[in-house]
């Protein structure tokens, strides 16, 4: 296997890792914070995508798309927070299983009554169309703007917990909300600020990979079960372990479906490695994440003592 | 004396509604709709494998999120055993029942080992192994599935026709009820309980909490498997869908609408959920919208789920 | 001789490289009430976690009746006849009192006897509440039922952590009434700060401070110990 592949292909995880870090993200600060298991996170990447695809067809420009995607995106969080999920964090988890899941196909159907049924183009920015040369390999110019992008907001976020008030009272309130109410956290404007954060991000993550992926009604639901297995791998309420956990999920996925395959090809008939290489590699994530939690039950990084 | 967790068989209201499903088939023929009875079959289907589940989150605290391995595990052996030649539904549907108990014993004895969210994940990344192993294997059909030659045979009764397998499917979650119930108020029913409420202390009484578990998820499992059995038999055909997470998902909205840890809470939400389904769908094409907006006022507005709804409405004078 | 029921040798526990309990060795005579008392963070509690068998030791043994339970896990030890209550009262709130003590029963026996819960329902003196749900109960009737709940496993041996904690002192002397019934036909060891109740009660005391035993021995030899009193100095009960 030519060195280049390899090259590409780790490219790709790591652009698939940070993507699924911006999700992460905000789904950990929430569940690990309010204590809220938020299935409509993935629906709230969607409405990124698609508002960035209405505002950058309108606008003729991809960044402004993404940037106005963002804001908006972080109101509909801040909205549904004020709104609705606020009832909800005293409540048991199968009740916001419930609502939340209700969020999910209320979401999707005004999606639908708006967007229709069919998926919606999201171009990138055309300057950036084409491959451009990192050393020994050509790569998709967008691609690359994506795992820059990844990588900043990663570091941004990383500064704002670790480094800023804000960012203190957050991880305070992540491993004992008790204790930073009584420190005089304004608990519920934290609360929304933190949702409001988490929206944008995932805004972010869907606008990126819009032109990637296809955009369409649905698709917050797969990807919103990767970001549970990142963050349950990482530890729950973790950012550090929400980007461990990303990096990990983002390379495995990805290696497992290139190399697989041609490994087994090496090792068994043909028609064994055509049945078996997929399987695995879609497996090898699921594997990981039940490797980690039998012996470390509380993930790689755990937020709480 | 009074005893809170005995569950009553309180026999007007359980007569009166075995009496309406006794009857519906007579009802559906009359008015030239027998096309419901499929869909009615399905019904019952559902409501007895998220009665399995209710089992297990309501009752055992195990809040599991790969309900759907075991569906498809029971689907799975009737389409595969079915062009082997074995036609016979006492065959198949027992066959469909081992498969579910003994895929919750393999995944049951690894996952009980955690607790909590860990293990809300753990069931769901064995289910998800089991779904994207189904679904790239072309033995078992690939993203195709299968299809059954034709409906299992059960003794002299053919199956072919909706009717009888309605009355099966009735008959089997009706004694899938009682079976639960006399489960729930046996001693093992109340350790059940206990484990749910306080863990540690069951085993500081003496109560070999893991095994307890592990043998009420091996239930639910069978039951589930079973379940699938039945379903790939009125289907006619499976698929590997029926191991995805959004299935389990959906078992579990079942579970929480009707009342998780109520007796017919799994049946109700099942009923519930896939009769408004039925119902929206015939006025609009946006009739995921209606659920949603159902679904979020029974959150915020019936937080015991249907069934303790009722119970509350039942017991004001 | 005395015959000892509990043997407990060479305790070693560590948290995290601290260490709670160093070379704990401890002997329990068949029905004698033998009080652990210590200050604050003696180890008191982590003693009765390793020997209930809800943390594992880091060294050392504990055997019942000669046999070696060190590895075995909290429901076995209940079942060969060696039972907790807890210092954090640990009911199931939604049973009833009555239906409590029937799960308590139910554990070591494997059988649901409603007689034997009824009996033990009067014994703990909660016999007009057998029928309240346990989240209703007072404070004073969660610590009776706590207790319960250890008696009714109908084990030989009782690990007791704080009885009386929290109790207004005439709820304290029922516990104490009790305690004192209960001498001779079980073998207890109890842990608890009211002093009043420890040298009225215990056939035997023994001293932790700092993880280590410092003294063990007579009610009398106790309260002349020369470290024990170092020990508890300033802590007006024992003056």
């Amino acid at each position: 296997m030519p060195l280049s592949l390899i090259a590409e292909q780790l490219l790709n995880g790591l652009q698939l890792g940070l993507m699924l870090f911006l999700l992460a993200a905000g789904l950990t600060l929430v569940f690990g914070i309010m204590d809220m298991i938020n299935l409509a996170h993935g629906s709230l990447y969607m409405v990124g995508a698609y508002l960035a695809a209405a505002v950058t067809e309108a606008s003729g420009s991809f960044w402004l798309g993404l940037l106005g995607a963002t804001v908006a995106t972080a109101a509909v969080g801040a909205a549904l927070e004020v709104s609705l999920l606020r009832r909800l964090y005293a409540r048991s988890h199968l009740s916001q299983v419930l609502a939340t899941f209700a969020v999910i196909l209320i979401a999707n159907e005004i999606v639908r009554m708006i967007w229709g049924s069919q998926p919606i183009l999201l171009n990138p920015p055309p300057a950036l169309a084409g491959p451009v040369q990192v050393g020994s390999v050509r790569y998709p110019a967008y691609r690359l703007v994506v795992i820059g992008v990844g990588l900043a907001l990663a570091l941004l976020l990383w500064l704002l917990v670790s480094r800023t008030r804000a960012g203190m009272r957050v991880r305070a309130g992540a491993s004992d909300r008790t204790m930073a109410e009584a420190l005089g956290v304004d608990i519920r404007t934290l609360f929304t600020a933190v949702f409001a954060l988490g929206a944008a991000l995932s805004a972010v993550a869907g606008a990126l990979l819009g032109p990637l992926l296809a955009v369409q009604v649905g698709m917050g639901e797969n990807i919103l079960i990767l970001a549970f297995v990142v963050i349950t791998i990482g530890g729950i309420g973790s950012i550090r372990g929400a980007l461990l956990g990303s990096l990990l999920v983002g390379l495995l996925d990805t290696a497992g479906r290139a190399f697989l395959p041609f490994l087994f090809r090496k090792m068994f008939p043909a028609a064994v490695a055509a049945e078996a290489g997929p399987a695995m590699a879609a497996m090898s994530i699921y594997m990981l994440m039940v490797a980690v939690l039998y012996f470390r039950p509380a993930g790689l990084f755990p937020a709480r003592g | 004396m009074r005893d809170t967790l005995r569950i009553p068989l309180r026999p007007r209201p359980a007569l009166a509604v075995v009496a309406m499903l006794v009857l519906l088939p007579i009802a559906a023929l009359a008015a030239g709709q027998p096309f419901y009875l499929v869909f009615a079959a399905r019904v019952l289907i559902y409501a007895l494998i998220a009665s399995s589940l209710n089992l297990l989150i309501g009752y055992g605290g195990m809040v599991s999120f790969g309900h759907a391995a075991f569906v498809g595990a029971g689907a799975y052996t009737v389409a595969v055993l079915m062009p082997m030649g074995i036609g016979s539904a006492w065959l198949l549907w027992p066959a469909a029942l081992l498969a579910g108990a003994l895929l919750a014993l393999a995944i049951g004895a690894i996952c009980l080992r955690t607790s909590g969210v860990t293990f809300i994940m753990m069931t769901l990344a064995f289910a998800q192994m089991a779904y994207y192993l189904v679904l790239s294997l072309q033995v078992l059909g690939s993203d195709d599935g299968l299809a059954l030659p034709k409906r299992p045979s059960l003794g002299v009764l053919d199956l072919g026709g909706d009717t009888a397998f309605y009355y099966v499917a009735l008959a089997v979650l009706l004694a899938g009820l009682l079976a639960m119930r006399a489960l729930l108020n046996a001693p093992i029913g109340r350790a059940l309980q206990g484990i749910r409420d306080n863990e540690t202390r069951m085993e500081a009484l003496g109560f070999a909490t893991y095994r307890l578990k592990l043998l009420v998820f091996v239930i639910a499992g069978a039951a589930a498997g079973l379940g699938g059995g039945l379903l790939a038999s009125l289907n006619g055909l499976v698929g590997p869908n029926l191991f995805n997470w959004t299935e389990s998902g959906l078992l579990m909205v079942m579970v929480i609408l009707g009342g998780a840890g109520r007796l017919i809470g799994g049946a109700l939400g099942a009923a519930v959920l896939l009769a408004a389904e039925e119902l929206i769908a015939e006025h609009t094409i946006h009739w995921p919208l209606g659920i949603g907006v159902l679904l979020l006022a029974i959150v915020l507005f019936a937080p015991q789920g249907l069934a303790g709804l009722a119970r509350r409405v039942g017991s004001d004078p | 001789m005395i015959e000892a029921v509990l043997r407990v040798s060479g305790l070693q526990k560590r948290f995290d490289g601290v260490l709670a309990l160093d070379d704990v060795s401890l002997e329990l005579a068949r029905g004698e009430l033998h009080a652990l008392i210590g200050p604050n963070g003696a180890g008191k509690t982590t003693l009765i976690h390793l020997l209930s068998g809800a943390l594992k030791p880091n060294a050392g043994a504990i055997a019942l009746d000669g046999r070696d339970i060190t590895r075995l896990g909290m429901h076995q030890r209940v079942r060969l006849g060696l039972a907790r209550s807890y210092q954090i009262t640990s009911l199931f709130p939604n049973f009833t009192v009555l239906e409590n003590l029937a799960l308590a029963v139910q554990g070591a026996s494997g059988r649901a006897d409603r007689e034997r819960a009824r009996a033990e329902l009067d014994a703990v003196g909660l016999g007009p509440r057998g029928e309240a749900l346990a989240g209703t109960l007072a404070h004073g009737e969660r610590r009776q039922l706590e207790l319960g709940l250890a008696l009714a496993t109908g084990a030989r041996v009782l690990l007791l952590d704080e009885p009386m904690a929290g109790m207004a002192p005439e709820e304290a002397m029922r516990i104490v009434t009790l305690l004192e019934a209960l001498k001779g036909r079980r073998t207890i060891l109890l842990v608890e700060h009211d002093m009043d109740a420890v040298f009225r009660l215990a056939d035997r005391i023994t001293t932790l401070v700092q993880g280590r035993t410092i003294a063990s021995g007579a009610p009398e030899e106790i309260r002349r110990h020369p470290e024990v009193r170092r020990a508890y100095l300033g802590d007006g009960m024992m003056v």
